[in-house]
C-alpha cells in the first residue's frame, strides 16, 4: 500500500523500504490488528454493497443481482421513514434538552461541596449506575412501572389512578430519558469537575473579596471556565444525533409502543436481521451511517474550531 | 454587617447544595436498595405493597428458586468465560495495536490511524456485522461474542496515548543496547504500563460483563447465552413459571413467588458489579481522565 502511494521515484521507494525493514517488529505486532480491521470492520463494509443488492444467500454478496436504489427509493415511501426519522431524531433532541445539561449542574455542586468525604460519597454513589448493564437498567425499569410495580404504588397511595408506562406510547420518550439521567449524569460530570479544579482559586479569592455570594461565584467564575467543554460536548452531541442507543430500546418496546419508540436502528433489527430482509435493513442502515458520518465530520470540524478559539 | 449577611447566604447555600446532593444521592440508591429488600422479602407481603423501606419476614426463597434454574448458573459460567476470554484478547490486540500506532517511526501510522478512526464514525450497521461473522462461520460461538468487538477504537487511542507520553529515552537507550521492538514491547513498554493495562482491563471486562446484544443476536443455543440474556428473557419476557413452580413447591405459595423472583435476577446480576466497584472506581475515572485529555 505505501510502497503504490509514493511510487514516484525509485531512490524514495527504496528508502521507505529500507525503513519498513528496520522496523519489521513494529509491522509483525500490528500485524493481527491490521487483519482484525480487515476482517471485522472493513470487510463488514463491503457488506454494505447489498443496500444496492437483492440479496439471495445461495448467490451470495457478489452473486446476487443490483437492484440500485430500489431498497432506498421504497424505505423514503414508506410511511414507516417520517415515523422512524421523527422518532430518532426526538429522542436525541429530547436526550440534548434534558439530560445533557444534568452533569453540567451536578459537577457545579459537587464542587462547591467543601467536606472531602460528602463530596467523594456523592461522586462513587452518581457513578455506579453507569456500570449497569442495559438490561440491568431495563429489568429494572419493567420491575418498577409495571401495573402493580413501585411507581404505581406511589401514585396509588396518593390518590391517583395506575398508569400502563409500558404499554403507553405518550410514556415512552420520559422513561427512555429519565432512565439514561439516571444512569449517566453521575459519570457525565467527571469530565466538567476535572476542569473545574483546574480553575484558578485566585479568580474566588477576589470575587470573595469583592463581595460575590457563592451563587454568583459559580455563576461568574465556575460556569464560564468550563464553557469550552460544555460547547464541544455539545455540538459532539449533535453530531451524534442520529445514533441513539437502541439496546434499551429493543429491550424495552413493544408493538403497542413503536409509535414513539422505534427508531431507524431498531427498525433495522426487526425489518432487516429478524425479517431476514437482508438487503432493505442494509439499505436504511446505510442510511443512517452516512448522515451520522457526514454529521459528525462537521461538528467535529467546529469543535475543533471552538477548542481552539477557547484555548486563547 | 456586609460580611455577616454575605456569610449566611453562603452557608444557605451550602445547605441547600448538600440537600439536593443528599436527595439525588437517594434517587441513585433506593431503587437498587429497593431491588434487595422486595427479592429478600416475604411474596405476600411484596404483593400486598408493605415493604417499603425494610425487608418483610425476610427469606431465601426466590435466590434459591433462581439457583434451582439450571439456566442461571450455567450462563453465570458462559459470562465469566466469555468475560476473561474475551477481555484477555481485546486487552491484548488493543496494546498490539497502540504500541506501533506511538512510534514515530513506524512508517504509515497516520494511513493506519485514518484507517481506525474511521471506523469510529462510519458504522456498517448490524446487518453488515451480521454476514460477517456469518461468513466467518462463527456463529453460535464464543468466537461471535468476543471477537468482533476486540479492538475498541477509544480505548486503544487511550493506551496509544500513553505509549506516546513514555520518555524517548528509555526508546533511544534499548535500541543503543540492540534491544528490537518486540524486545521494547514486552519487556519495557507493557511493564511501565501495568495501571494503564489495568485500567483497560476493567473498561473491557465491564464491557464484555454487560455485553447481551451480539448474544441475542449471534448466539441460537440457550446453553450458551449470557447471563444478560438469560435475565433478559425471566424479568423482560417473563419466563418465570418454571422457577416460580420450583419455588412455591418448597413454600407452597404459586405465583406470590413471582415478583420476588424477578428481583433476585436483577439483583444476582447486578452483584458482582457492586461488589467490585468499590475498589476499582478511582481507575475508571483515570482512564476517562486520560481519554478526555486527547480525545
Amino acid at each position: 500500500m505505501w510502497a503504490a502511494d509514493t511510487l514516484t521515484s525509485k531512490g524514495r521507494t527504496h528508502l521507505i523500504w529500507k525503513r519498513i525493514k528496520e522496523n519489521k517488529f513494529l509491522y509483525l505486532l500490528f500485524a493481527l490488528p491490521f487483519l482484525y480491521y480487515i476482517v471485522f470492520k472493513y470487510g463488514a463494509m463491503a457488506w454494505l454493497l447489498l443496500a444496492f443488492k437483492d440479496f439471495s444467500a445461495r448467490k451470495g454478496l457478489w452473486g446476487s443481482e443490483w437492484v440500485g436504489f430500489e431498497h432506498f427509493v421504497n424505505f423514503f415511501s414508506t410511511p414507516d421513514f417520517f415515523r422512524l426519522l421523527r422518532n430518532t431524531v426526538l429522542l436525541s433532541l429530547y436526550n440534548l434538552i434534558f439530560s445533557f445539561p444534568v452533569p453540567v449542574f451536578l459537577a457545579l455542586m459537587i464542587n462547591e461541596v467543601q467536606q472531602k468525604p460528602f463530596k467523594k460519597a456523592v461522586q462513587s454513589i452518581t457513578y455506579l449506575p453507569h456500570f449497569f448493564s442495559t438490561v440491568i437498567i431495563c429489568g429494572m425499569l419493567v420491575n418498577f412501572l409495571t401495573s402493580d410495580g413501585l411507581i404505581n404504588q406511589i401514585i396509588v397511595t396518593f390518590g391517583g389512578q395506575p398508569v400502563n408506562f409500558l404499554t403507553d406510547p405518550r410514556w415512552f420518550r420520559t422513561i427512555y430519558i429519565a432512565s439514561g439521567i439516571w444512569q449517566s449524569a453521575g459519570w457525565g460530570s467527571i469530565m466538567y469537575l476535572a476542569a473545574l479544579t483546574g480553575v484558578d482559586p485566585q479568580l474566588y479569592e477576589s470575587a470573595v473579596i469583592d463581595g460575590a455570594t457563592k451563587v454568583q461565584q459559580t455563576w461568574y467564575i465556575s460556569l464560564p471556565s468550563i464553557t469550552p467543554i460544555i460547547s464541544i460536548q455539545l455540538l459532539l452531541s449533535i453530531g451524534s444525533m442520529l445514533t441513539v442507543g437502541y439496546e434499551k430500546i429493543i429491550l424495552l418496546y413493544n408493538g403497542s409502543t413503536y409509535e414513539t419508540a422505534d427508531i431507524i436502528s431498531t427498525y433495522v433489527y426487526r425489518r432487516g436481521l429478524l425479517g431476514a430482509d437482508y438487503g432493505y435493513g442494509t439499505a436504511v442502515s446505510l442510511f443512517q451511517s452516512v448522515i451520522s458520518l457526514v454529521l459528525i465530520v462537521v461538528s467535529n470540524k467546529i469543535a475543533a474550531k471552538v477548542g481552539e478559539t477557547s484555548l486563547w | 454587617m456586609i460580611a455577616k449577611r454575605k456569610t449566611t447566604s453562603d452557608v444557605m447555600f451550602e445547605i441547600i447544595n448538600i440537600a439536593i446532593l443528599l436527595i439525588l444521592c437517594i434517587i441513585v440508591i433506593y431503587p437498587i436498595y429497593y431491588m434487595l429488600i422486595i427479592s429478600l422479602s416475604d411474596g405476600y407481603a411484596v404483593m400486598r405493597g408493605e415493604v417499603d423501606l425494610l425487608p418483610v419476614g425476610i427469606n431465601l426463597t426466590s435466590y434459591l428458586a433462581v439457583l434451582q434454574n439450571p439456566d442461571i448458573p450455567r450462563s453465570y459460567l458462559n459470562t465469566i468465560i466469555y468475560t476473561v476470554v474475551g477481555t484477555l484478547i481485546a486487552v491484548s490486540m488493543s496494546a498490539l495495536c497502540a504500541y506501533p500506532l506511538s512510534r514515530k517511526k513506524f512508517y504509515g501510522r497516520n494511513v493506519f490511524t485514518f484507517m481506525i478512526i474511521f471506523t469510529m464514525f462510519f458504522d456498517a450497521g448490524m446487518i453488515s456485522n451480521f454476514m460477517v461473522v456469518d461468513n466467518l462461520h462463527l456463529l453460535n460461538t464464543i468466537w461471535a461474542i468476543v471477537l468482533p468487538g476486540a479492538i475498541n477504537a477509544w480505548y486503544m487511542v487511550i493506551m496509544r496515548t500513553f505509549f506516546q507520553q513514555l520518555p524517548e529515552e528509555i526508546f533511544e537507550s534499548a535500541y543503543l543496547d540492540g534491544a528490537n521492538d518486540l524486545i521494547i514491547f514486552t519487556k519495557i513498554v507493557l511493564p511501565l504500563s501495568v495501571p494503564t493495562i489495568a485500567t483497560m482491563i476493567l473498561f473491557y471486562a465491564v464491557g464484555y460483563w454487560n455485553g447481551w446484544f451480539s448474544a441475542l443476536i449471534y448466539l441460537d443455543d440457550k446453553v450458551k447465552y449470557p447471563v444478560q440474556l438469560i435475565m433478559r428473557n425471566i424479568v423482560l419476557s417473563g419466563e418465570t413459571t418454571s422457577m416460580s413452580s420450583s419455588a412455591s413447591s418448597m413454600t407452597g405459595d404459586l405465583g406470590a413467588i413471582a415478583t420476588n423472583i424477578k428481583y433476585a435476577v436483577v439483583f444476582i446480576t447486578m452483584l458482582p458489579i457492586l461488589c467490585v466497584y468499590p475498589f476499582v472506581q478511582k481507575h475508571f475515572v483515570k482512564g476517562v481522565m486520560v481519554g478526555a485529555l486527547k480525545g
